[in-house]
């Protein structure tokens, strides 16, 4: 729908609207870029983000609130990300909201017409937290592209709930939220099956793990962390850095550093 | 600590470890898709293709450009004629009516001076000459997002940018630009590299926002509607989309300037994905399009406007001696003014301006209104008749058009800028660069204009 009040002039750079309410749980949105995160994010919240075709166009945490059943959420849009070891800006916003701003549910919204270059990111946040729900997006388009999706059996392969969804006419919100909502309370606990890597490629994120695990704050995921510093990605370090406890800081810092290079 | 080394010593490099990683993930990926994907001929999905073909074709990309931002323009001009008019007359057909309700109950003359003849008429100019135009504009171009246009559009420039030694996304943050320059800036995070987001920061400016795209169409409309009148909507339309091609021209000159002096580098490579065509949803659009764009603009023109109007009330009351400290100040800018191809009031209007473009226009008309020339009520022929009799000419349309196309941005982009880059100097010369840029280019214009004669 374009540009809206809520996304320029002196709200451009606001992240928040309608004040901060109580909430229960913390929702992300993450997602490749132009998937329709913020399509999602308006049909839920009810606000006005500014929702364009093209991608690259959210680049800061949009925040709001809706509520479902008894609990009260708070969802947060983040900007779309290929994958979650970064390289600009506006991805290094969406990896550190995953990696570290620890929310209870992440939502990774996907576009059913290119699924498998989607599934990389879906992926990736698996190896961060067991609490995913992956929404099959643009289900309408791939239709009519010709594009079939065994969503169910989407589901069985990663081993966390998915949706099949068409936010922009809101066909299968209602089913999100109820998946939301289980996987926010514990209704439903997600076994998701993650990759499995080479030998050799195992073994050293199981070392450089074991290694950083104490180090790092409470509720960062190590085999993550180790994963994202084997893969170079040196960013990482500067925000796991900037979270973990001061006394912490210089030890690890230094240590870490050392595994990275 | 000791540090653990065994971990390299399986692996040939880091380059390696890196590859597998991301190729074992990958398959994983494929091998899913494979099991829960399955595709189906469909016969009828080439039009997506071969209308790419076409939008982003290396000779007909530019036409097919020119010609839909030409025909929205017209749209625009030619939609937002009879509404205008028809808003001008109500409005002031309303103000005659406010003026009986004064006379009635015997107010003194300046509260009815300052009230009706003061901020009413001057809000109802506002909105008689900006409203329409938003309103037709805005649903267009929100259109052509939701089709998914402006990545094409990106494609397009891609090679220019580069050229400019710039980021070829900076071609999609200056589309952003179109809407709000403050959010433009921000959009520029989408670049990776800090010498090119730079770029597309500083030059953000120099393509039309909201608060301008009305003024540069109020001009056009005030100043061709008083030289042809058949082919009016046309040249209005023409003129406008030249004023956007200039824009977009100093965006790639400046680019290039800053990129081959004080942010030196080699332009990154990057793939822009061009997103499906979609069919935007009009209902919806429209809606957002009058309620969150219209109004809103509109409504901080008004608001923003009132205290600029006491303002430049005051200044016309407060005298300097002989004269109000209005025609004081303007006076005193009219040399420079004059130099620019436009006169004091200008200046003032612009300088006034700063907190937002959208009441550079009003606080223009209110200050020619205050300071002396009454008009009669009437139509849109009746604010050219004011611009006339404060000695107008196309000329000094066309270099308003242009300083506000080029001009510093408004404060609340100035902030935005200040809170990207972190720097004073940054956001300084994000805004001294445009205002030199404009007084270079409106100085030759209204010079070489006057040289050959032109008025």
């Amino acid at each position: 729908m374009g540009l809206t009040c809520q996304s320029c002039g002196r709200n451009a750079c606001r992240t928040q609207w309608g004040g901060r309410a109580e909430h229960d749980y913390t929702i992300a949105l993450a997602g490749n870029p132009n998937t329709g995160k913020s399509t999602v994010f308006n049909a839920l919240t009810g606000l006005k983000q500014h929702t364009g075709n093209w991608p690259g166009k959210t680049v800061w945490l949009a925040q709001g609130y809706f509520q479902h059943r008894d609990k009260m959420f708070c969802l947060v849009d983040l900007p779309g990300t290929y994958s979650l070891f970064a390289t600009s800006a506006d991805e290094q916003v969406a990896r550190d909201f995953i990696c570290f701003g620890r929310p209870d549910v992440i939502v990774v919204v996907t576009d059913a017409t290119c699924l498998e270059r989607n599934l990389n990111l879906v992926l990736q946040v698996l190896e961060i937290t067991t609490r995913v729900v992956v929404c099959v997006n643009l289900i309408d388009e791939a239709q009519r592209k010709g594009i079939h999706v065994d969503v169910p059996l989407l589901a069985q392969e990663l081993g966390v709930p998915a949706l099949a969804t068409a936010a922009r006419d809101g066909e299968g919100l209602p089913e999100l939220l109820d998946a939301i909502y289980a996987v926010a309370t514990g209704e439903v606990n997600p076994n998701p099956r993650l990759v499995n890597y080479p030998d050799e490629i195992a073994a050293a994120i199981d070392r450089v793990a074991a290694r950083i695990g104490p180090m790092l704050p409470d509720g960062v995921n190590a085999r993550w962390v180790a994963l994202g510093l084997l893969e170079g990605d040196e960013s990482i370090l500067a925000t796991a850095r900037a979270n973990a406890k001061e006394t912490q800081l210089s030890v690890w810092g230094k240590e870490v550093s050392v595994f990275a290079r | 600590m000791p540090v653990d080394r065994s971990v390299d010593a399986n692996l040939s490099s880091a380059g390696d470890m890196r590859d597998r990683i991301v190729a074992t993930i990958y398959q994983r990926a494929e091998e899913i898709t494979n099991r829960v994907c399955r595709m189906e001929r469909v016969p009828d999905r080439e039009w997506d293709r071969r209308l790419d073909d076409i939008l982003t074709s290396r000779w007909l990309g530019f036409p097919v450009m020119l010609l839909l931002l030409g025909g929205v323009m017209w749209l625009t001009v030619t939609g937002a004629n009879y509404p205008s008019a028809l808003l001008a007359n109500g409005l002031f057909w309303v103000e005659a009516r406010l003026t009986d309700i004064f006379m009635w109950a015997g107010a003194p003359d300046w509260l009815h001076g300052l009230l009706v003849l003061g901020m009413y008429r001057n809000l109802a100019w506002v909105v008689s000459v900006m409203l329409p135009p938003m309103a037709i504009f805005f649903p267009l171009f929100t259109f052509l997002e939701d089709l998914g246009y402006l990545p094409r559009v990106a494609f397009n420039l891609d090679r220019f940018f580069k050229r400019a030694g710039a980021h070829g996304k900076q071609a999609l943050t200056m589309s952003m630009g179109f809407g709000c320059n403050a959010a433009g800036v921000i959009s520029c995070r989408i670049i990776e590299s800090p010498r090119e987001r730079l770029i597309a920061i500083l030059t953000n400016n120099f393509v039309p926002c909201n608060g301008r795209f009305p003024t540069l169409i109020a001009l056009a409309s005030i100043i061709v509607g008083g030289v042809v009148s058949s082919y009016g909507s046309v040249v209005v339309a023409g003129l406008v989309v030249g004023i956007i091609l200039i824009g977009i021209l100093v965006t790639l000159l400046v680019s290039w300037l800053l990129a081959s002096t004080v942010l030196q580098g080699v332009p990154s490579v990057f793939t822009l994905e061009l997103p499906p065509y979609r069919k935007p949803q009009v209902g919806r659009l429209l809606v957002r399009s009058l309620l969150d764009r219209t109004i809103f603009v509109l409504a901080r023109a008004v608001v923003v406007a009132a205290p600029a109007g006491a303002i430049i009330w005051l200044m016309a009351n407060v005298m300097v001696g002989e004269i109000s400290l209005l025609v004081y100040t303007a006076q005193l800018l009219a040399p420079i003014g004059r130099a620019l191809g436009m006169d004091g009031y200008i200046l003032v209007a612009f300088i006034l301006g700063l907190p937002a473009n959208e009441i550079v226009l009003p606080i223009l008309i209110m200050g020619y209104l205050s300071s002396g020339v009454m008009i009669e009520l009437g139509n849109l022929a009746a604010l050219r008749d004011i611009f006339i009799s404060q000695g107008w000419t196309w000329l000094t349309a066309v270099c308003m058009m242009l300083f506000s196309l080029l001009h510093y941005p408004c404060a609340t982009t100035l902030i935005t800028m200040f809170k990207e880059t972190h720097s004073w100097r940054w956001t300084a010369i994000g805004a001294l660069l445009p205002l030199a840029v404009a007084i270079l280019v409106t100085f030759c214009v209204a010079q070489g204009g006057r040289l050959l004669g032109l008025v």
